[in-house]
């Protein structure tokens, strides 16, 4: 990799990435909601249709479960579309599509109909879009066998998951925390696919292992940096991923630091925090130190106002309050 | 030029009405097996029979080329035995067997093959249709001159994705021939019970897409009716919709008692039965032998019975293999051992921007 760096923000990463896909394989094309003439709903897509044209950046009507499922179809016809929808909350509308159709074709078919589709869609809290635009679902999705789940957080991960999503020969869900897109940063020039196998650590540390992904990991690093002023040096993993989840790196931190947090935007009941608490009590029970503890979203939908949206999901200060208490047993 | 009196059905050819003859009858008979193997526990879960309604299957495979693609219900055992798919592979398929068309994976609900583009038995009613929509997409990106026909029953008119799908497919000019059977019940609902508009063809044509209905127990008529859509279709001029009229003679399902219509009603459609009335016309138009008919019964019984013991012979899946295929698998050599593989497996179907004859279509199915 060259040592030369380009500025650029999350938003451009992706769009950078698809314009890559689209260029090297021209059976790529997105379709999705006014990805097209508008310019994606968060901008995304902008200026793509003049590069590459209707048909491969195609607009679609607001029929999410028809042009899922029409994703679904041309991947199976020999196409590798990326559907966009754009947030986790009208993705509903086209659940029978990814769970019944996109989830279940290879295996009740008896290997015979792989699904080589691409998903993205917008995800969580923070810009005071209340109940209908906010929530995070991906922890959801990521119940469900014969789908991947991924959930990009950094520059990095955002320009090269996608053509690691598009090489997939099964259908990948790409969820963008939607506060992320106009994060600024440095990266590398050429910059392009990653590995999607792997959680990340982000930052290396021996006294508690804080466990995230997507839009909280910066609010999980800064809280990290506040607990390092305080004596706690906190390890940082990205999950990346949360289908399959790499259980081999979360136990190999928890085995080093003997705590854990989880920080998720999701709900608690029947959540991906849940299963990754399982997953710590199956495989590290005996390395723990303490409870395994959790800062997630209030269990409610999410409110309009700032006050309550900022009070329902998880926040610097909530992160470090709960890493505190697990290590030093007290608040 | 000869007059024709308005009675008078056209002539037929006599091979092709005896060989529509024939595969309405491997429908019937692997069906009525079915009963039977249903009752000796054989065969388990939900199955759907077609009886009454195989000359849709039959007409509609005959006016389609084997690249084209198919998408079908849960009702699909006709389809796919008219489609090409051996009534061995659906036998063992029913039976949960290896050796079916799904691995055993799927079920009567669920038969599935890629040699014959038969993209599945779809047991969400109205959840096959944006499939279908897919891979005519893909179809017309890749300039490739397929048609992909989509069956559905008239229920699954009243789902969204149908509208939705119609829609789609109508705006963007895609080869898709909608083929909606409509036997007059979603389960135990009648169709005026369930729609506000009970003329289909009425909805579909708000879409701005040709359709029509037709008589659903004239095979020749559903071929006909097939045929006009899928050239029309294949020349690029968008999707079209028909309408088949027909009428299942069995319960919707192993469990139904049939409170909801009544004895009557479905003795009067049996008088209209497809295989019976296509006998008729061959006596009419002195093209019946009763001596091919008993060779014919004799031949499909057999096939019929060779897919029962080819079905009892097969194995059952390992259960060590039960999490095969959730994801798919990188190619192996001969040893087993995984290839070092940098793109996905190919899928059935691969991009080609110039139309294929005939003769190669023929030689890749």
């Amino acid at each position: 990799m060259s040592t030369e760096k380009i500025k650029t923000t999350y938003r451009e990463a992706i769009r950078a990435a698809i314009r890559d896909a689209m260029l090297r394989d021209e059976r790529v094309f997105l379709m999705g909601e006014d990805v097209g003439r508008y310019g994606g709903c968060f901008a995304v897509s902008k200026g793509l249709l003049d590069e590459f044209g209707p048909e491969r950046i195609r607009d679609t009507p607001l029929s999410e479960s028809a042009f899922v499922g029409a994703g679904i179809g041309a991947a199976m016809g020999g196409a590798r579309p990326i559907v966009e929808i754009m947030t986790v909350n009208f993705s509903l509308l086209a659940l029978d599509q990814i769970v019944n159709n996109a989830a279940t074709l290879l295996h009740m078919s008896g290997g015979q109909f792989n699904v080589p589709l691409v998903i993205r869609m917008t995800t969580g809290a923070g810009r005071q879009l209340a109940a209908q635009h906010s929530h995070s679902l991906e922890g959801w999705y990521a119940h469900i066998p014969g789908i991947k789940v991924l959930t990009p957080a950094t520059l990095e991960d955002a320009r090269g998951m996608l053509w690691t999503a598009l090489e997939d020969p099964d259908p990948v869900l790409i969820f963008e925390n939607g506060m992320l897109y106009n994060m600024e940063g440095e990266m590398a020039a050429d910059a392009g696919a990653v590995d999607i196998s792997k959680a990340a650590i982000r930052r290396a540390g021996k006294h508690i292992s804080l466990i995230t992904y997507g839009g909280t990991l910066f609010k999980t690093l800064q809280a990290a940096e506040e607990l390092a002023r305080d004596g706690i040096d906190a390890e940082v993993v990205d999950l990346r991923t949360l289908r399959p989840l790499d259980t081999a790196t979360i136990v190999d931190s928890v085995t080093r630091t003997h705590r854990a947090v989880i920080v998720d935007e999701g709900w608690k009941s029947g959540s991906i925090s849940a299963e990754i608490m399982a997953r710590i009590m199956e495989n590290a029970f005996y390395e723990l130190d303490a409870p395994v503890a959790r800062v997630c979203s209030a269990e409610v939908p999410m409110p309009y106002p700032k006050h309550l949206e900022d009070a329902a999901i998880p926040q610097v200060t909530g992160i470090v309050a709960m890493a505190r208490r697990v290590v030093t047993g007290h608040d | 030029m000869v007059q024709r009196t308005k009675k008078k059905q056209p002539a037929m050819d006599r091979v092709h009405a005896w060989h529509l003859l024939r595969e309405m009858l491997r429908i019937r008979r692997l069906e009525e097996k079915c009963v039977e193997l249903y009752t000796a526990a054989k065969i388990r879960g939900f199955v759907h029979l077609y009886i009454g309604e195989e000359a849709v299957a039959v007409g509609t495979m005959q006016a389609l080329e084997p690249e084209d693609n198919i998408v079908a219900t849960y009702r699909e055992h006709g389809h796919a035995l008219a489609r090409g798919v051996s009534a061995n592979a659906i036998m063992a398929e029913m039976y949960g067997k290896m050796e079916g068309c799904s691995r055993g994976r799927g079920g009567s609900m669920h038969l599935f093959d890629a040699a014959t583009r038969f993209y599945g038995g779809n047991a969400i009613v109205g959840g096959g249709l944006p499939l279908a929509v897919g891979l005519a997409l893909a179809d017309k990106i890749a300039g490739r001159p397929q048609v992909t026909a989509c069956f559905f029953g008239e229920g699954a008119v009243a789902e969204g994705e149908f509208h939705e799908s119609l829609n789609l497919a109508a705006l963007w000019n895609l080869p898709v021939v909608f083929c909606c059977e409509n036997n007059l019940y979603a389960m135990g609902t009648a169709l005026s019970r369930s729609e506000s508009e009970t003329d289909i063809c009425l909805k579909a044509s708000s879409f701005e897409m040709p359709a029509w209905p037709v008589d659903g127990m004239d095979v020749v008529a559903v071929e006909n009716a097939t045929r006009r859509a899928a050239t029309a279709v294949r020349a690029g001029g968008g999707p079209h919709f028909i309408e088949y009229r027909t009428y299942r003679f069995r319960a919707h399902s192993m469990y139904d008692p049939e409170l909801y219509r009544d004895k009557q009603e479905v003795e009067l459609w049996k008088t209209r039965d497809p295989i019976s009335n296509l006998v008729e016309r061959l006596k009419q138009q002195n093209l019946w032998q009763e001596e091919d008919w008993r060779r014919i019964e004799a031949e499909v019984a057999g096939e019929i019975e060779q897919s029962i013991e080819f079905a009892e012979a097969g194995k059952w899946e390992p259960v060590e293999e039960l999490t095969r295929f959730v994801y798919s698998e990188a190619p192996t050599d001969v040893q087993g051992s995984k290839l070092n593989v940098q793109s996905p497996r190919p899928t059935p179907c691969t991009l080609n921007r110039e139309p294929r004859t005939k003769s190669a279509r023929l030689q890749r199915i």
